[in-house]
């Protein structure tokens, strides 16, 4: 399913036309000071705000598919992920032992209690659930904000990994010029409401 | 058996007693003899209109006025319903809603009980269709209100949540189906609270009068049976009405959550 994820003149209240392209398992980085509206444009991007222009990935625009069909396609995680059922494995597709270890979970983690998870726990497990669900695109807000040093490398390195093996185009919100620099292909900044390329190795 | 007449000085006298509590709350400063007098005295004048107007419709008994005064109480109802919401739909949606929901449960409930169960003649005899409709309308206006208070208000608290579903692809129906759930059985827990505790702990009002004025205890307690069902079927259905459409306005054609639809009280 290698598609790549098109944003056609797409408009929210703090952006104007954007166009962009990610190719199938390509990492587009975006950065901007908070509030400038990189969280928005996500949420824009899933269909979850009301936003001018289309969205398309491949040759499907978001607007011919029912909104639930598109967003489990263009899959959104954002920084702070919300539980609602009691364990971690309710809210799961089916179990991946190989996803689970390389996030350092055992299996048994789909019996957890969520009441029972820190916020790093939390964090990792999010994007597990939005992968465990078979996605087309991921759109990722600050994936590993909250992990410590050598806990955001692991996740950061599994990222990349299965970005590449399933070809996902990505969306990737970060502050941090050198993770931008490592999973990136390549990286917008917003000034204003528009979007700058920022050369590779500039930053 | 006749009734015993009730002369206003014998109401006056009864009164007195609210003056003495009035009294007291504002002696030990408890702060609500004002409000009690008002509301007091709110119901004598409420009471009294509607005794008039009552008097005027049993006369008159033409099926015209008849419905006219079903369709305001449904509207005064309607509006009830709409006040007791902390978090109310915007544009007319929660009277809207919260009408509709009456008019088509204990409205049409109402009218089916007196032409298939009850069968007046004529059907739409006032001392018959007035007080029916009325006793439906004040539980099953409850119910509604509770019910849409509750969706909205959760609504609102678990906003995230509802999104963090929607993201993961979830429809909106899914998405919300805890707190639909959740909305409905708060709306209807009173009304079996009711049934259940009905002849045990109180004598329901409708009973309790009909024994006063005379008819057999036996035919009251009928009269009472019959009305605790059709009140639990009204709120029920009127409960599933309400929370439905409610539902589904909280949400657009991209099945966004549209919590911009509901009003935030503390502005």
């Amino acid at each position: 399913m290698n598609q790549t994820l098109t944003l056609d003149r797409v408009a929210t209240d703090e952006l104007d036309a954007i166009n962009l392209t990610v190719a199938s398992g390509h990492i587009v980085c975006l950065s901007g000071f908070s509030g400038s509206g990189k969280s928005r444009l996500l949420r824009a991007v899933a269909d979850l705000d009301p936003h001018d222009g289309e969205v398309r990935l491949g040759n499907t625009p978001a607007h011919s598919l029912m909104a639930d069909a598109w967003r489990r396609r263009v899959m959104l995680v954002p920084a702070e992920s919300r539980w609602w059922h009691d364990t971690v494995g309710e809210h799961c597709g089916a179990l991946r032992e190989s996803d689970l270890t390389a996030l350092g979970f055992e299996a048994s983690v789909h019996q957890w209690p969520v009441s029972r998870l820190s916020s790093g726990e939390k964090q990792r497990l999010a994007l597990y659930r939005a992968l465990s669900l078979d996605p087309g695109a991921l759109l990722l807000d600050e994936p590993t904000a909250n992990l410590d040093e050598a806990t955001r490398e692991r996740v950061e390195q599994w990222l990349v990994r299965r970005i590449h093996d399933e070809g996902l185009p990505t969306l990737w919100v970060a502050h941090d010029p050198n993770q931008i620099a490592r999973v990136g292909d390549s990286h917008y900044h917003i000034n204003g409401r528009q979007l700058e390329e920022v050369p590779h190795g500039a930053d | 058996m006749e009734l015993i007449e009730l002369e206003y000085w014998q109401l006056a006298l009864a009164s007195t007693l609210v003056l003495i509590l009035a009294g007291c709350s504002w002696w030990i400063r408890l702060g609500f003899g004002r409000s009690l007098v008002i509301a007091a005295v709110r119901t004598t004048v409420q009471l009294s209109l509607i005794g008039l107007i009552l008097e005027a419709l049993f006369s008159v008994g033409a099926l015209g006025w008849i419905a006219l005064m079903g369709v305001v109480m449904v509207i005064l109802a309607g509006r009830e319903v709409m006040m007791r919401q902390r978090r109310r739909l915007r544009g007319g949606w929660a009277f809207g809603i919260g009408t509709s929901a009456m008019f088509v449960s204990a409205f049409t409930i109402a009218v089916m009980t007196l032409l298939i169960v009850i069968r007046p003649d004529p059907w739409y005899q006032p001392q018959y269709a007035i007080p029916l409709l009325g006793m439906m309308l004040g539980n099953t206006m409850n119910g509604i209100a509770l019910s849409l208070d509750r969706l909205t208000d959760t609504v609102w608290r678990q906003r995230e949540d509802i999104e963090g579903r929607l993201m993961l692809g979830q429809r909106w129906q899914e998405a919300i189906s805890d707190i639909r759930r959740e909305a409905m059985r708060s709306g209807m827990i009173p009304t079996i609270n009711m049934m259940a505790a009905a002849g045990l702990v109180s004598l329901p009002g409708m009973m309790t009068g009909q024994i006063l004025a005379g008819s057999p205890p036996a035919l009251a307690v009928k009269y009472q049976i019959l009305l605790m069902f059709t009140i639990a079927a009204g709120t029920g259905f009127g409960t599933m009405l309400a929370v439905t459409a409610g539902s589904y306005r909280l949400f657009d054609q991209r099945q966004r959550l549209r919590t911009d639809r509901i009003t935030d009280p503390t502005h």
